[in-house]
Parts: C-alpha cells; sequence; structure tokens
C-alpha cells in the first residue's frame, strides 16, 4: 500500500479515537489495528513510525508500544 | 427433485384477516369464531365454506361491488355482501337459498353478456375466476345481447354491421411483461385496488362512468409503459380473468407445479412461487406467505428472471494462460487441476498468505460458509471478504459496538406499528420496493416521516405520501446532522431517561449527553457545514423525539462514507436516547443492499472473524472450527477487498477466487482495482457471466442460477429463507459443489480428507453445530415454519424477531461520542460539484442480472443528475453528453437537468460497465472498516461529445479479454 495511503487510514482511526473520552486512546487505537489490520499492514505501519512516522497523527505514535509485531510476514 | 409442500391453508380467503376478540356465529348450521371485524366472507372461508365472489381477494379490503357474494342474514333485509359486512355475535347466516342463487346468476349472466366467450383460447383458461364462478354459480344461459345498432359490447372490435365498435379498446402490449386486454375486463377494479393498497403507487384509475368504465393506467395519452406504473404485478396477481396477464403465461401456458423459493435481488428477501411446466419456468409469483413480503412483489423479483437463460450464460469452465490470450473451453477436470496448480504454486512461491477469496452477497448461505472454510482449512489464512465490505461493513462494526450484534433489530411487520419513521441515506422504493410498499402503507395511515438524504428520493413527495422533514444535507455530513438531531432532543430534555437509566450504561451516557449538548453541535452551528435549515431539523427532532414509536431505517448512503462506522452509531445512540428499542414499531433496521448481505456476514466471510461474529484472535472459538475442521486456523486477521488490492499491487498477493463478485465494476477507484488484478498469478472468476472482473482472469467457473441450486439467504430481518433448486442446474453443478470440487483439487494428495457433502443441508448443519446463534437451524425446521430469524437456538427455538428486548445483547447500551470529521474528499476550484451514487428501481446493482433482462427498457443507461443552476453554468441541457472526472479518472454520459438534486450536487448510478461510475470514485474509506466512500466524490462537470478514451479502451479491451477459441472438433 502506498504510505500516504496506510497513514491516511491510520489517522482516520486515531481521529475518532481521540474525540472518545478516557485516557486509553493509544491502546484503543492499537486494538483496533491489531484486531483489523493484517500482520503486513500493521508491519509496515510498524516500519513507517519506527523510521520517524512521517504524517503519523501522535496517537498512532503512541499506540505504536502496543501493536503487535507479526512473527511472520 | 422434491416440491416443497404449500401449507394446507393456501386458499384466497376473500378479505384480510383481522385481529380483535373473538366473536362467534352460525354459517350454513357451522358454528365459527373469528376476530371481530372479519367480514361474513373471511368467516365462512374459515369455516370451510367458499362464497362466490370476483372483487373480493384477501390481499385488498372488501369493495362489494360484484354482488356475487350475496348472503341471507336472518334478521336481516335483503341479501347483503358478505365480503362488506363484519361478523357481529350469534348471527345466523346463509350462503345458499335459491333466492341468493337466482342473483348470483343474474350478476353472472349480466357480467358474461359483456364478455367474450373464447375461453378455450384464452391466456386465462384454467386459471380465471370468471369461468370457476360461472361454474359454480351454475350459470347455462346468457338471454342478454346487444342491440343491433348504437352501443354493442366492450369486446367485439367491430360491430355486427362491421363498423369499427367505438367501445372496444385494443389490447395494450407497452410492458414488457404483461399485457392488459381491456376486452376481456370486468371492471371488478381488483387491479387499482392492488396499486393503491398494495404497491402504493396509484398508477391505475376507473375511467368513464356506468358502461363507459374502464381501467386506465396513467393519464389520457398513457399506456402502462408511459404511465407511473413500476411493474410490481401487484395488479396482474389481483385480476381474475385474462385481462392482466402475464406474457410468459399467454406464450406457454398455465403452469403445472410450483416450488416456493427466496428471491436473490434485494435484501427484502421476498418468498416467491416459481411455477412450472416440467422445467421451464413460467412465472414467478409472491408467496402471500412470505413473511418478509405478505404476497407483495417489485419488478425485479417478479419478472426480471429471464438472464438465467441469457445467451451470455457460460455453461462450460474455461482457462487460459495469459489475460491476454483468448479462453480456452476445458472439462470441470481440466480446469481444476488448472486452478488447483496454479494456487498451490503461488502459495509455494509466495507463501500462505498470497492467496485469497471473495464471495457476493448474493451467494447462498452454504455456498458463503465454505468458501470462508476453503481459505482459512485449506489455502491456511483468513484473506476471506465479501461484498458486504463495499456496503454495510460499517453496520457490522457500529451495531457491535453500541448494542452487541450486527444486524437490524426488528421484523418488517414491525413497520405498521410505526408511528414515526427516519429513513436515512435509504431509497426505498427504488432499492427495497416491497418494504417501501409496506412503508407507504403505514404513511398513508397517518405515520409521519422524515427523510434525512441529499437528494428528493420520491418517498419525499409521492401520491398520499408526504415527508413531515426533508432534510437535503450536504454529501458527507451525516454524523454531523444526525448528532445535531441528538443535541435538540438532550438540550430540550426530550430523552427518555428511564429506558436509558434502565438499559443503558450511565456513565457512557453522562459524556456523550456532555459532548452532544455543546453548543457547536447545535442545529444552527452545524447549518453552513450541513446545509440543513436548523428550523427544520430541530422540528424533525422534537417530532422523532415525542411522535411515538420511531423507527430508523437506513441505507447505504450511511455506511458508505469515511464516517460510515461513526453514523452508525450516532444512529443506534439516538435510538437509545428516545427509547426506541426492544418493541414492536421501533428499532434500528439497516435495509441491505443484496439478498444475503446480512448472511454472508453472518457466515464468517470477514477476514477477522469467524462465522457468527467471533474474532479469530479467540483461541475458544478458533479451537471449535479447529476441531471441526482437523486444521490450524491462523490466529491474526486477514486481508480486506481493499488491502487484497493493494497488497497485490505490492506484490505479496498473487491469487484470487472471487464467487459470484464483479470487484472490478462494483468497486470503487476502477483503474487500482484493474492494476492489482492484472498483478495477479491466478485470478479464478465463478459467475454466470463472463462479467468485467473475468477480462483479468484466467480460470472461469460457470456458475448457477437461484433456480438451480439449494441453499438458504438471510434478509435484512435476520430471516433465513430456504431457496429451494426449481431445476437442474444447467452448468451441470450448483456453485456449492463447484467450491467443493476445487477445495478437493486442492486438498489431493495432501493426504488430508477431502470434502464431502452430499446437500448444503449438511453444510447448514455444520453452521448451526459451530455457530451458537444458528444452534436450532436446520432444513427441517425451516420447512417446519417456513423461515425463521436469528439468534435461533435452544432459549429461541423458533427464532427472534424482535432484539434486544429485555437488555442489550452486550448487556448495557453504549452511548458512544461521535465527533463531525469532514472527509479528505473535498469539493475545491478544479472539482466543485459532489457527486454520490444509488441505484434505480429496475436495476439491480451492476445490472449483470437486471441489464440481461427487458428492465433495460425503464433504464438503459446511467445518467448524470445536475441541478439546472449547476447545468446552466457549464451549458448542459437536458439530454447532453457530459464529462463527469474526478481526481481518479473520468468517464461520459448523458445528463438529466432535475431540481431532485440540490445545488453542487450530481447523482448517479453505477449499473451500467460503459459508464463505470466507478473510474470517478477514489480509494477513501471507512476510518474503521475500509468500507469505500462511493457517497461523497468531488467531480467536475463539463460538456462532452462522447465516450472517453479510457472508455473507448475498455470497450476495446473488453472485447478482447472475452475472446472464446471455437471448441475443438
Amino acid at each position: 500500500m502506498s504510505p500516504e495511503k496506510m497513514v491516511m487510514m491510520a489517522n482516520q482511526i486515531a481521529t475518532f479515537f481521540a474525540t472518545q473520552p478516557g485516557t486509553d486512546g493509544a491502546e484503543r487505537v492499537a486494538d483496533h489495528l491489531n484486531d483489523f489490520w493484517e500482520p503486513r499492514m500493521r508491519v509496515q505501519l510498524l516500519d513507517h513510525a519506527g523510521a520517524g512516522g512521517a504524517g503519523l497523527h501522535p496517537l498512532v505514535m503512541q499506540a505504536m508500544v502496543h501493536v503487535k509485531r507479526p512473527a511472520e510476514a | 427433485m422434491k416440491d416443497f409442500i404449500l401449507p394446507a391453508d393456501a386458499r384466497d380467503m376473500g378479505t384480510p384477516a383481522r385481529q380483535g376478540a373473538p366473536v362467534t356465529l352460525l354459517i350454513d348450521g357451522v358454528e365459527v369464531t373469528v376476530p371481530e371485524g372479519t367480514s361474513v366472507m373471511r368467516a365462512a372461508a374459515e369455516a370451510g365454506i367458499s362464497v362466490p365472489r370476483l372483487c373480493a381477494t384477501d390481499s385488498l379490503e372488501a369493495f362489494g361491488s360484484c354482488r356475487l357474494c350475496a348472503v341471507e342474514i336472518e334478521g336481516r333485509r335483503g341479501t347483503p355482501a358478505s365480503c362488506t359486512t363484519p361478523v357481529s355475535a350469534g348471527m345466523v347466516v346463509r350462503t345458499q337459498s335459491e333466492k341468493v342463487r337466482r342473483i348470483r346468476r343474474g350478476v353472472m349472466e349480466l357480467y358474461i353478456s359483456d364478455h367474450p366467450l373464447d375461453c378455450l383460447t384464452c391466456s386465462a383458461n384454467g386459471d380465471c375466476e370468471l369461468q370457476d364462478m360461472a361454474g359454480a354459480v351454475g350459470l347455462r344461459e346468457v338471454r342478454y345481447t346487444a342491440p343491433e345498432a348504437g352501443m354493442v359490447t366492450h369486446f367485439k372490435a367491430r360491430n355486427t354491421s362491421g363498423e369499427v365498435n367505438p367501445d372496444w379498446r385494443p389490447k395494450d402490449d407497452s410492458n414488457p411483461y404483461f399485457s392488459y386486454d381491456p376486452s376481456k375486463c370486468i371492471v371488478c377494479n381488483r387491479c387499482v385496488r392492488a396499486c393503491e393498497e398494495v404497491q402504493g403507487t396509484f398508477a391505475l384509475t376507473i375511467e368513464g362512468r356506468g358502461f363507459d368504465s374502464r381501467v386506465k393506467a396513467g393519464g389520457p395519452e398513457d399506456d402502462f409503459l408511459t404511465s407511473d406504473c413500476v411493474s410490481c404485478g401487484a395488479c396482474v396477481q389481483a385480476c381474475p380473468t385474462a385481462t392482466l396477464q402475464e406474457k410468459s403465461v399467454i406464450e406457454l401456458g398455465t403452469p403445472e407445479r410450483s416450488v416456493v423459493t427466496t428471491c436473490a435481488y434485494c435484501g427484502v428477501g421476498c418468498s416467491f412461487k416459481a411455477e412450472l411446466q416440467g422445467d421451464q419456468l413460467v412465472r414467478m409469483v409472491p408467496w402471500k406467505d412470505g413473511k418478509a413480503n405478505r404476497g407483495h412483489s417489485c419488478v425485479k423479483g417478479r419478472f426480471a428472471y429471464g438472464y438465467a437463460a441469457h445467451r451470455d450464460r457460460i455453461l462450460s469452465p474455461m482457462i487460459r494462460d495469459r489475460i491476454e490470450d483468448p479462453w480456452r473451453e476445458v472439462s470441470w477436470d481440466e480446469a481444476l487441476r488448472f486452478a488447483a496448480d496454479r494456487m498451490r504454486g503461488v502459495q509455494q512461491t509466495y507463501g500462505a498468505k498470497s492467496v485469497g477469496v471473495i464471495t457476493s452477497s448474493r451467494c447462498t448461505n452454504e455456498e458463503a460458509y465454505l468458501v470462508q472454510k476453503l481459505t482459512r482449512a485449506v489455502f491456511g489464512n483468513n484473506n476471506t471478504d465479501t461484498c458486504a465490505r463495499v456496503c454495510h461493513s460499517p453496520t457490522g462494526y457500529g451495531l457491535g459496538q453500541t448494542f452487541g450484534t450486527s444486524a437490524g433489530t426488528q421484523d418488517f411487520d414491525s413497520v405498521a406499528h410505526t408511528d414515526v419513521v427516519l429513513v436515512i441515506g435509504a431509497n426505498p422504493t427504488d432499492g427495497h420496493p416491497v418494504f417501501a410498499s409496506r412503508l407507504k402503507k403505514r404513511l398513508r395511515q397517518g405515520a409521519q416521516l422524515i427523510v434525512i438524504d441529499p437528494r428528493r428520493i420520491d418517498l419525499v413527495k409521492s401520491p398520499h405520501v408526504r415527508a413531515a422533514h426533508h432534510l437535503a444535507l450536504t454529501p458527507g455530513t451525516n454524523v454531523a446532522v444526525v448528532t445535531a438531531l441528538a443535541h435538540v432532543i438532550v438540550t430540550e430534555g426530550l430523552m427518555d431517561e428511564a429506558f436509558i437509566r434502565e438499559r443503558c450504561d450511565w456513565d457512557e451516557f453522562q459524556h456523550y449527553a456532555e459532548f452532544v449538548s455543546e453548543a457547536r453541535h447545535s442545529p444552527e452551528a452545524v447549518a453552513l457545514l450541513t446545509g440543513v435549515n436548523a428550523q427544520e431539523l430541530r422540528a424533525a427532532a422534537r417530532l422523532f423525539a415525542t411522535g411515538g414509536n420511531g423507527a430508523i431505517y437506513y441505507g447505504l448512503g450511511v455506511t458508505e462514507h469515511s464516517q460510515g462506522s461513526t453514523t452508525v452509531m450516532a444512529i443506534a445512540n439516538l435510538a437509545m436516547l428516545t427509547g426506541n428499542v426492544g418493541r414492536p414499531g421501533v428499532g434500528v433496521n439497516p435495509l441491505r443492499g443484496q439478498n444475503n448481505v446480512q448472511g454472508s456476514c453472518d457466515m464468517g466471510s470477514f477476514p477477522h472473524e469467524l462465522p457468527g461474529y467471533r474474532h479469530v484472535k479467540g483461541p475458544e472459538v478458533r479451537d471449535i472450527f479447529q476441531q471441526a475442521w482437523g486444521v490450524e486456523i491462523d490466529p491474526e486477521p486477514g486481508l480486506r477487498i481493499p488491502n487484497m488490492l493493494d497488497a497485490a499491487v505490492a506484490g505479496s498477493f498473487k491469487g484470487l477466487y472471487c464467487q459470484g463478485e464483479d470487484i472490478l465494476q462494483s468497486d470503487p477507484d476502477t483503474k487500482h482495482v484493474a492494476a492489482g488484478l492484472a498483478a495477479m498469478d491466478c485470478v479464478i472468476v465463478h459467475d454466470l457471466f463472463l462479467n468485467e472482473t473475468a477480462h483479468y482472469a484466467h480460470v472461469f467457473l460457470p456458475g448457477s442460477s437461484f433456480l438451480e441450486k439449494n441453499g438458504t439467504f438471510t434478509n435484512a430481518e435476520r430471516r433465513i429463507n430456504r431457496v429451494r433448486k426449481v431445476m437442474a442446474p444447467r452448468n451441470g453443478h450448483e456453485d456449492w459443489e463447484v467450491t467443493q470440487l476445487l477445495a478437493n483439487a486442492l486438498l489431493e494428495g495432501t493426504g488430508r480428507p477431502l470434502w464431502s457433502y452430499t446437500h448444503p443441508e449438511q453444510i447448514m448443519a455444520e453452521i448451526a453445530a459451530t455457530t451458537p446463534s444458528f444452534a436450532g437451524v436446520s432444513y427441517d425446521l425451516l420447512d417446519r415454519l417456513g423461515s425463521v430469524q436469528w439468534p435461533c437456538n435452544d432459549d429461541h427455538p423458533e427464532g427472534t424477531p424482535l432484539m434486544h428486548v429485555d437488555g442489550f445483547m452486550r448487556g448495557k447500551g453504549r452511548f458512544i461520542v461521535t465527533e463531525y470529521v469532514a472527509t479528505h474528499e473535498r469539493s475545491g476550484p478544479r472539482f466543485p460539484l459532489l457527486l454520490t451514487t444509488g441505484r434505480i428501481l429496475s436495476q439491480y446493482n451492476v445490472g449483470a442480472q437486471t441489464r440481461r433482462t427487458h428492465n433495460v427498457l425503464w433504464h438503459e443507461e446511467d445518467l448524470l443528475e445536475i441541478h439546472p443552476h449547476d447545468a446552466d453554468n457549464r451549458g448542459v441541457k437536458n439530454g447532453d453528453w457530459v464529462r463527469l472526472a474526478s481526481r481518479a479518472g473520468e468517464t461520459t454520459l448523458r445528463a438529466t437537468v432535475t431540481d431532485r438534486v440540490s445545488p453542487g450536487v450530481v447523482y448517479t448510478t453505477f449499473h451500467h460497465p460503459d459508464t463505470q461510475a466507478n473510474v470517478i470514485t477514489t480509494d477513501h474509506s471507512d476510518w474503521a472498516t475500509n468500507c469505500p466512500e462511493y457517497k461523497v466524490t468531488a467531480v467536475q462537470v463539463s460538456p462532452s461529445n462522447g465516450p472517453t478514451e479510457w472508455q473507448e479502451r475498455y470497450a476495446a479491451q473488453a472485447v478482447q479479454a472475452r475472446r472464446i477459441l471455437p471448441a475443438a472438433e
């Protein structure tokens, strides 16, 4: 997937959870990514965040520690 | 081929059923007890006594015009009509006496004096109530003849002197599916009443008076085709003679057997009797015991079945090495071996996750279940998705989060108890016509209607229906509008606090109430953004909160947005806020686009969940299927359709089995879809026709139509309906068998057991054994009850018509904060207009079926609706070719200038591959589910001379891609 599209999709998720009450926004973004993003997509996102995370919503960056890095793929 | 046995009482009871206190009376010495308000005619029928009648039928209110049903009632003068006389306690009725016999014979004699006596050659011969009644009343002579001069009859084209008879009218054959022969008409009014009471279109009337009375469609210059008639067939159904007759019956004769089955078009899921001669389908007649449709139908289900026998159907498997090659017809064995070798090769080279499957929501539950099993148990990954991804996936997510189940809360019968209907992002008269008729019936009884839609859909203003409020919002602002409705309800204290305290999470409600009460969510604050008048919005909110039972019906205008899931949650919030969940007449009702959207979602077709909406990460759920299938199940979610295409372009997804789905035409951003398909090494298309996706396929497996297979569909009410095989599959195999053959070709030589289903009943048994909400479902139960709504299990052995009656499935209902976030797709200087898309009554989705029927007569091309102001600015006139361009692509089509759309908004349908509206739509999608944002695309419209270069190239490529080598002799 193009990095721009991936960043946009991740940011859309963060934008929703950022509006929700509570302080667990990062965990909830990570849960959503773990539940719905196929391993290849999570790897691409984790790698992008690891390389500085250009364009990513701050909540996506905070979520990264909770996103599971798949064993394979 | 076993016919389904019709329930014992399939008789026409003469007048509709009533509900009320029991009343006991005596009819011909038989004591009978019926509900108060029942007619004497129906009571007699209940007692097994049939009173002769012509103008009465139990789908219509009594009319009392034919006087054939006269009876004697002790203590009453004269001979009242039994159809219009309600029962009363202790009434003593005689349906037979010399007096009434004489009256009936006299009535019949008059009828027959103006009716041709060509019974032997008449198309209704054997299926004519006039003929039956002539027999029943013992008519033996007709003494009346027309005078020599002057008035003659309605049925003779010329009088006895050979002059043209001015009272004779020729047959109206303008409708492609039925004919109107005025010479056979007895003016019983049943067709006119059916059009009004059942369909709600009011296209027919009786013109003239006395002897001049006759049935007329539309105005003076109209025929059936040019009138408002929507060709639903209700009038044909109601006609007791050959006056309104299916052309198929005229051509083939009367059917001799029938099988009850389920329509394969929209999510209403109408039950039909397929009526046949041998294996020749003669007609489809809506089944009055069908609980979704209650005997009604629309033009698609009733008449548009001809595609199944269309010459475009492919009946032999085909393969080719490269998509540039022509197709080669081969045996099933060779095609399956070729497909299995290629898919295995792909997996060996690129890994287990490099292949996947897509099912269509047109497929049966059993087919969808097998296809997801194929990828999970045979390919060993979770790369399964369904076209519900691109329509109602946000419903699954949104209702799952708020209520705890991914489904509508009501049955369709519920609409009869509704007081205020909120229709948002749906166009029921076109998309879900039979439900629309039931809704309009309730509106005519006085229920109020609020429509939220950018376009003035027919429901806003049609005969005897006026929306109290039409909030014509700017596309993409659903969340802002629904949140503003909640703002009014909360700030004006109109919410149902008792319901919220009892049924919902109170803390979450507090957060939510605080959020929606902020001034920035007020109708006044969002008016500029949404384009909705603040006072109108306030009035709509007050009406919904205080008008009695409030029901919300919504469609893809809600889900197909970047905030689709958020809008679904906002709708759920609104229902909870007003206490409108858990009883008849209320609820949240997603109108599903296709026949089995609900079912394909239920069957585990999504890449993150196993059947019954259980996430693949759950070890206890995986364990159930690991036990059943004897394989390890991947705990990671798989790829969704857009992700598959992205991965294909990136080179890590190389093989696809696509059952019944045309992703190239139906998915957004056609060029991206094409690039993804072109990058794959093995695309298997399993379909009735060489669809657009098949241009990029290496294997084509011919499919079977819904008439040729067994299975079940689950409609928008969660109703599981049987699909029954009415004829042998023309391609040789039912679709579930094809999937099994493919699975076995892949399993061959692996040492693992082959699949060995011999009937879809066994697949349903496996679903019931593994999926708690289906635990009680079996074909036996479905044959016994006709249909059943899930959950169906030990707690609900006969299913669940209403959900969340005593509490939400998830426990407490959750209010979720719904912040409006503007879509990235915005109009600007280059693309100043917003395009939104939808369906039209006569066509269905990508049109693969309906384009191959006479339905093209109503809609032979997609048209662009544009407001007169926007058209004027661009020099565009009605009927002109225009170029429609977005940042994704451009196409051309013809314009319809209309104020149905607001300035700044344009609208089109997506039924025709030549226009290919999805060249225009972008790859933006719902934040939670990746459901594409079909409903908002920034576009520019300009005059044009004809097809774009892309359209010409595409048409040329389609011809190339569809070449089939002549079979070797």
